[in-house]
């Protein structure tokens, strides 16, 4: 704006002396206007100039080394984002082809297309598969790829961690679909519980499969939930405080908090559940002091905010699709982020309303059955916020519009069977049936990947470059839409009449056939749908329309740089004035110019007001995030069979830490060298250091 | 005069201390899942002891000599820690050296007399519920001592042989961070371990 009127300024003042008199010679003053036009035209010129030089510069920083060893070395968190993203998306299709087998098999009554043995296993890994491998880790791998961007940030916070991360989620993934190939996928169902789980009851490998998974894939999302909490306090574009963030990023902050705090007691859970298979401890055995439900409150004490895990960044999804597609600010951000966090503390609040049919003390079941009321207050502010922004604005439907619209409609459906569970006396009638299994079909497909498929459609333009088919896109819609509801409605009124779940099949003549068959023919819809999305990725890769920045005439600073981005994002750090960015900043919104363009630097910024603070150098290309996670999966792996491998297995563990943490010379002597040097030597550092910090601040 | 508005940040430090700073962010998150961990280790303690009459079942509990040993050890390592974290944020090269070095010592220490208390608990791992949760208790804690010995050892290797610049002087200060947490879990859970059994 200053820019602006200072030039406004100088015209008025060149026209005042215009005005004054003959003593200003028309001639000299055309002369002075073309020579100012001239100059300011040369020194566009020698701006763009320079910004060639510093992307030419920033890219060789930035960049990958080429080919296979640049491809298992990187640490750019777009690379390892989208491998991150489709790795979970196969993961998705594989619990879906599972998902399939299962419904071909329940189509009609007697079947024996699949035998009671393999259908344990297959329903146990349908929902291991959909819990662990993909709905968790897609929502961090979106949040890995967009919180940079979105905060205006040149990489993630650790991006060698977050390299370890996906390999982690990776070579867990693998392991358990080689285990399930070679007949020892587990067979106990997604919580395992105990004594069924138990060595007892489960003898042989796979539950011991089943529990390692679980340590595979949280210390994936630990790792991840770290790297995202200290990229959005630590590394924001400054001016970018705490109350301008998007509230898209807000929803990665409270879901990675949750992380921290449930990820870790399953995690434990296991590693007990595998010690009283392995090394004959007693957690959970009755006979010897233990005591099963101690397993079920470990499981649940994650597996309740585990929802919530998965629903809050979805709820983010929303909350940055609708401004955009409404051509208007959010409405009522303080109380949608409010939302959020309260969402995340009550969500360790309902652990127990999975165990009502435990035989839980009265008192207890009440009081989970109000904290699960409750929760409805947050989500119901949310989507009174969604509704109001929507009301107040102009609405375009485009694809990940019509997704949204389909999430309010089957969340609010699965969200209202959840209040009817809530209470005892039902949940108690309809437990194990059906009904459940529709209700959080309801909550996650309608809460989850409904919005997850709209933010494909929404981001993708922005992480490929290429527009999306909006005529495919539809038609993806409408089938996921219509093969949904005509999959999992029918399950409501099958557990109300009584069809237990996790039964490999049924008798003739109980009248389940029919809801069965219409649930079946639903199912191929919904993979249709997802055939057409799979479909409609890959023709815009080669046929889709350029992006362009900006595709949607979105707020936020991920649109700002091209798409898709370059190795280092922005060339210029970005200077933040306002909640919706792009649509209020000035034409001359300052930016960040004195990071260095050899190194990786990378700002870091104030927590609460996101005040420039220091520059941190980040690590370049490194194969030893894989060697960790290498060694970590083999000492896992072999923990399966041998608890020595815990002891052995670690040292291999140690050392690739240690190579990991070990400074290459070269990169230390390049880090300021004189600074570093100077420090070193002198004693009144500490006063320099402060002296720094000044003229920081 | 340029006619972009810009910020300048070429001349802020390139490292900074406690808060400020990224690796302090990454110790308190992993303080944060294992203290999670901790605490629910206790809290399972505490549940499987609930339904039981006597507690100790059948055994009698941990014997006291080797545990309050390295209570009194962890805590006084609290002391080279702190100087270590202080000569570290001073850039005190020798200062760091030196307690780095004395902390190094405290820590085997407490590991060795931890292989005491392991044959002092009066209870096997696999003998009922208490002895699983005590031995995996003690474990867990153990697992940390040992990790956050090796991380010293690598830390004080790396004052000694370079290439060190500034960061590595906030990666000793955040080690020392670590401890005080692993010092203060211990003192629960000597609590839990030590003294519950005798109470209850």
């Amino acid at each position: 704006m200053p820019r602006r009127k200072k030039r406004e300024g100088k015209g008025k003042e060149d026209a005042r002396a215009a005005e004054a008199g003959p003593r200003v010679d028309a001639e000299a003053l055309r002369e002075a206007a073309r020579r100012a036009v001239a100059a300011r035209a040369d020194r566009a010129l020698a701006e763009d100039l320079v910004d060639e030089h510093e992307r030419e510069a920033l890219e060789k920083t930035w960049g990958d080394p080429p080919g296979l060893w640049g491809w298992l070395t990187t640490v750019n968190h777009k690379r390892v984002g989208k491998r991150f993203i489709a790795t979970a998306f196969a993961f998705f299709v594989a619990g879906g082809i599972l998902a399939v087998l299962m419904r071909v098999q329940l189509a009609r009554p007697e079947n024996n297309f699949l035998g009671p043995d393999l259908y344990n296993q297959i329903f146990t890994m349908h929902g291991t598969v959909m819990m662990f491998l993909f709905a968790v880790p897609v929502m961090e791998a979106m949040a890995v790829y967009l919180v940079p961007l979105m905060v205006g940030t040149r990489s993630v916070a650790f991006p060698r961690l977050n390299s370890f991360g996906y390999w982690m989620f990776l070579f867990g993934g693998v392991m358990i679909f080689v285990a399930f190939f070679l007949n020892v996928g587990p067979d106990v169902g997604w919580f395992a519980y105990p004594p069924l789980a138990g060595p007892e009851y489960s003898p042989g490998k796979r539950a011991d499969f089943w529990a390692q998974l679980i340590t595979f894939t949280e210390v994936s999302a630990l790792v991840v939930a770290t790297e995202l909490i200290t990229t959005i306090f630590k590394l924001r574009a400054p001016g970018m405080s705490l109350n301008r963030i998007p509230v898209y990023v807000w929803s990665i902050l409270v879901m990675s908090f949750m992380v921290f705090f449930a990820m870790p007691t399953v995690a434990l859970g296991s590693a007990c559940l595998i010690m009283d298979r392995l090394i004959g401890t007693h957690f959970f055995n009755p006979a010897e002091g233990g005591d099963p439900i101690l397993w079920q409150h470990l499981f649940w004490f994650f597996g309740h905010p585990e929802v919530y895990i998965i629903f809050i960044p979805a709820t983010g999804f929303v909350s940055a699709i609708i401004p955009t597609f409404v051509r208007r600010p959010v409405f009522g951000y303080a109380a949608l982020v409010l939302s959020l966090v309260s969402t995340g503390f009550i969500g360790f609040g309902l652990w127990v309303h999975h165990m009502f049919a435990a035989g839980l003390p009265r008192m207890g079941a009440s009081f989970f059955t109000a904290a699960t009321m409750m929760i409805v207050i947050p989500s119901g502010v949310q989507i009174f916020c969604w509704i109001a922004t929507i009301w107040g604005g102009r609405p375009v439907f485009k694809t990940p519009f019509l997704f949204v619209l389909g999430f309010f409609f089957t969340f609010v459906l699965g969200g209202m069977t959840g209040v009817m569970q809530a209470s005892v006396p039902l949940d108690l009638q309809v437990h194990d049936t059906y009904f459940v299994v529709a209700h959080f079909h309801y909550v996650l497909i309608g809460g989850s990947v409904f919005p997850l498929f709209g933010a494909f459609y929404y981001w993708l333009p922005k992480i490929t470059g290429r527009m999306l088919s909006e005529a495919l896109g539809k038609l993806n819609f409408w089938l996921m839409f219509v093969g949904f509801n005509l999959t999992f409605f029918p399950m409501h009124l099958l557990g109300l009449v009584g069809m237990p779940r996790r039964v490999y099949t049924y008798q003739p003549g109980l009248g389940w056939a029919g809801m069965n068959l219409a649930a079946t023919a639903g199912g191929v819809l919904l993979t249709l749908g997802v055939v057409v999305f799979i479909f409609n990725f890959f023709r815009s890769l080669r046929r889709g329309a350029e992006a362009g920045d900006n595709p949607w005439g979105a707020s936020t600073l991920e649109w700002a740089t091209t798409s898709p981005p370059p190795s280092y994002n922005f060339l210029h750090i970005p200077t933040v004035a306002d909640r919706d960015t792009l649509w209020k900043q000035g034409p001359d919104q300052p930016v960040v110019v004195g990071l260095r363009l050899d190194v990786r630097q990378v700002l870091v910024t104030k927590m609460l007001d996101a005040e420039p603070e220091h520059k941190e150098e980040f690590p370049t290309p490194t194969p030893w995030p894989l060697f960790a996670a290498l060694a970590t999966t083999a000492m896992f792996i072999a923990s399966v069979f041998t608890p020595w491998a815990v002891p052995v297995g670690m040292i291999p563990v140690a050392a690739a830490l240690v190579g990991w943490f070990w400074p290459r010379k070269h990169q230390a002597e390049e880090r300021a060298p004189d600074e570093v040097k100077e420090r070193l030597g002198e004693k009144t550092v500490r006063q320099r250091l402060e002296a720094l910090e000044e003229v920081g601040a | 005069m340029s006619a972009r508005r810009t910020v300048d940040v070429s001349g802020l430090p390139t490292f900074a201390f406690g808060h400020h700073q990224l690796t302090w962010w990454a110790t308190w998150s992993m303080i944060f899942m294992e203290g999670t961990m901790f605490v629910v280790f206790f809290v399972s303690y505490f549940f499987l002891r609930t339904p039981v009459p006597d507690w100790p079942p059948a055994v009698p509990p941990p014997e006291l000599l080797w545990g309050t040993v390295n209570l009194v050890i962890i805590l006084a390592s609290f002391v080279p820690a702190h100087l270590t974290k202080k000569a570290a944020e001073e850039l005190d090269l020798r200062g760091a050296r030196l307690w780095l070095g004395v902390s190094i010592l405290f820590a085997l220490a407490a590991c060795v007399v931890r292989a005491f208390e392991f044959t002092a608990l009066n209870c096997k791992w696999d003998q009922n519920a208490y002895g699983s949760i005590v031995w995996v208790n003690l474990g867990f804690h153990t697992t940390h001592l040992v990790t956050d010995l090796i991380d010293s050892v690598v830390l004080f290797a790396l004052l000694f042989k370079g290439p060190l610049d500034g960061k590595h002087f906030v990666d000793v200060s955040e080690n020392s961070i670590y401890w005080y947490f692993v010092v203060v879990f211990w003192v629960l859970m000597y609590a839990v371990i030590y003294v519950a059994p005798r109470l209850m």
